[in-house]
């Protein structure tokens, strides 16, 4: 099935902003010829054929009004440590990771724990287009065309007891394609949570696809999590487990470093991280060189959808 | 270059002073373009769409990646110069911690233009709310006046024995330098890199103890 991608940006509208951007990088001279590689890039609208087709419907109440950001910044630019921690190194050494056979183990405090084969996943409910803004809690963003479908139509089928109040997901480990895990930068396997009303929420996204293709490897190909209005580290990569718990689970990020990086990181403008601003961020491929920072929106501009769910709560201290 | 004056006869070809066997001003121009060479490999990178998809981030850590590598090799230069016995070895000292600090500024400036779009009172704040920042910032101001006073007329005025106890300050920076990376690093849970420095600031730092060391040892 075709895919078109979103959004119909004219080209009259990109364009004379690279070519713009250029004659400025080349009239600045020096520094400015630096800028050349990022103003240059070329706003990528379609999918490239890189990856098999995975067919969505978009679903208009979940576009944002963004720009999204170009398939190869997507693709190129990512934190996937149990590959490397550079942020090119994800593209460079997932080739090998293998995505099938794959299966999803959900089990804890469900009534109906079950293994999920990737291939019943995909058809567990019908998959949907979104376009939501990434915000990474290092204060850069993106805007990305997932594909998938909410969380919460798996974990429906379930049916979690009235002791689940916490959930747990779990990243893949492949120690002979994953050069990252060698090392224990993190304490492996990568483990992620919500509250079972995040979870729930309409906006999680069990996720699929980007730019209407299957995921890439890189961005956690063959089924991820997609928070959108949290800091990108809580969007778990090819998942392989989710657990139920009565507790809050331990995180991979809380246990290295739970000064810094707190379970709930729902994107705060107002909660510096110790060493950097929340307040600003970059949009990848169009603030840098020559544009300030952009100002990082509460919940990342998703508040209406989710403040509710943080009422009376002191963000401050549940960072 | 060595001070020559102009009624001097012109010198044999083999006659000047050379450094591993080269001649020295070769030798200095060879440092020289190698100092270049981070500076320009950003330039070919810019033209060929390699600064990856966040330009901004990548010049930001490449600038202080090479300033530390380049003030580890200015730190290197003496114990190399005992080592091997190359004595015209000090000959390019200056050059090469002025090339630090040279990408120290580069470094600073993608700090107050991207990070914070020159905006002094945010940068202020920024310095004194985050000890990551404040510890880099110390690390480059300290190495202003290691710049300034780095030419033969200061080193005149201000004589020979307190214009090296004032470069000492270079050893404050290379552990300023080396602590801002640690935290920076602690962020990605990732000390590979910074332990790699730190053994080799450890090393040169520890030579030079061994060498005061050993030097008084016979005296005593």
């Amino acid at each position: 099935m075709p895919f078109r991608m979103p959004s119909d940006i004219v080209p009259s509208e990109i364009t004379p902003r690279s070519v713009f951007l250029n004659r400025r990088a080349l009239l600045a001279g020096g520094m400015g010829a630096l800028a050349l590689g990022a103003a240059g890039r070329p706003a990528i609208a379609a999918a490239p054929g890189r990856n098999p087709a995975l067919p969505a419907a978009r679903n208009a109440a979940f576009v944002a009004a963004d720009k999204p950001t170009s398939y190869d910044d997507v693709t190129s630019y990512n934190n996937y440590y149990e590959f490397g921690t550079g942020k090119g190194d994800p593209a460079d050494y997932a080739g090998d990771f293998r995505t099938r056979p794959w299966t999803v183990a959900v089990e804890g405090e469900v009534a109906k724990p079950q293994t999920f084969d990737i291939d019943s996943l995909l058809k567990l409910a019908a998959m949907e287009e979104r376009v939501y803004r990434l915000r990474c809690v290092e204060g850069w963003s993106m805007v990305i065309p997932w594909s998938g479908y909410p969380l919460a139509e798996l974990i429906k089928q379930v049916e979690p007891t009235s002791r689940a109040k916490y959930v747990a997901f779990e990243t893949v480990v492949q120690k002979d394609t994953m050069p990252g895990v060698s090392r224990r930068v993190l304490d492996w396997p990568y483990v992620e949570g919500l509250r079972m009303d995040e979870a729930m929420h309409p906006l999680t996204l069990l996720t699929f696809g980007l730019y209407g293709e299957v995921l890439p490897n890189q961005n956690g190909a063959p089924v991820r999590i997609v928070v959108p209005w949290k800091y990108g580290f809580k969007s778990v990569k090819s998942l392989v487990r989710i657990r139920f718990t009565e507790q809050e689970p331990p995180t991979s990020w809380v246990k290295a470093a739970a000064r810094e990086y707190g379970f709930y990181a729902n994107v705060n403008p107002n909660v510096p991280h110790p060493r950097w601003s929340q307040a600003t961020e970059r949009r990848i491929g169009e603030d840098g060189i020559f544009s300030p920072k952009r100002p990082t929106l509460m919940f990342n501009g998703y508040g209406d959808q989710v403040a509710s769910l943080y009422a009376g709560m002191d963000l401050k201290a549940n960072y | 270059m060595t001070a020559r004056s102009d009624a001097a006869p012109r010198p044999k070809p083999r006659s000047g002073p050379r450094v591993f066997g080269i001649p020295l001003p070769l030798f200095r121009a060879g440092v020289f373009i190698l100092g270049l060479v981070p500076l320009a490999r950003w330039v070919v990178l810019g033209f060929t769409n390699g600064l990856t998809a966040n330009p901004v981030e990548f010049l930001t850590r490449s600038a202080g990646t090479w300033t530390l590598v380049i003030l580890m090799v200015t730190l290197a230069i003496t114990p190399l110069r005992a080592v091997t016995g190359q004595a015209g070895l000090v000959k390019v000292r200056r050059m090469v911690g002025l090339f630090a600090f040279f990408y120290a500024s580069l470094h600073f400036l993608t700090y107050v233009w991207w990070d914070q779009w020159f905006d002094p009172v945010a940068i202020a704040a920024d310095i004194a709310k985050r000890p990551f920042i404040l510890v880099g910032f110390l690390a480059f101001t300290l190495l202003i006046p290691l710049a300034v006073t780095s030419t033969r007329g200061w080193v005149r005025r201000l004589g020979g024995r307190n214009w090296q106890w004032l470069h000492r300050l270079i050893y404050l920076t290379g552990g300023l330098a080396l602590l801002h990376l640690w935290w920076h690093k602690a962020g990605k849970n990732d000390f590979l890199d910074a332990g790699i420095y730190l053994g080799v600031f450890a090393g040169l730092m520890g030579w030079r103890l061994w060498y005061r060391w050993s030097r008084r040892a016979p005296i005593s």
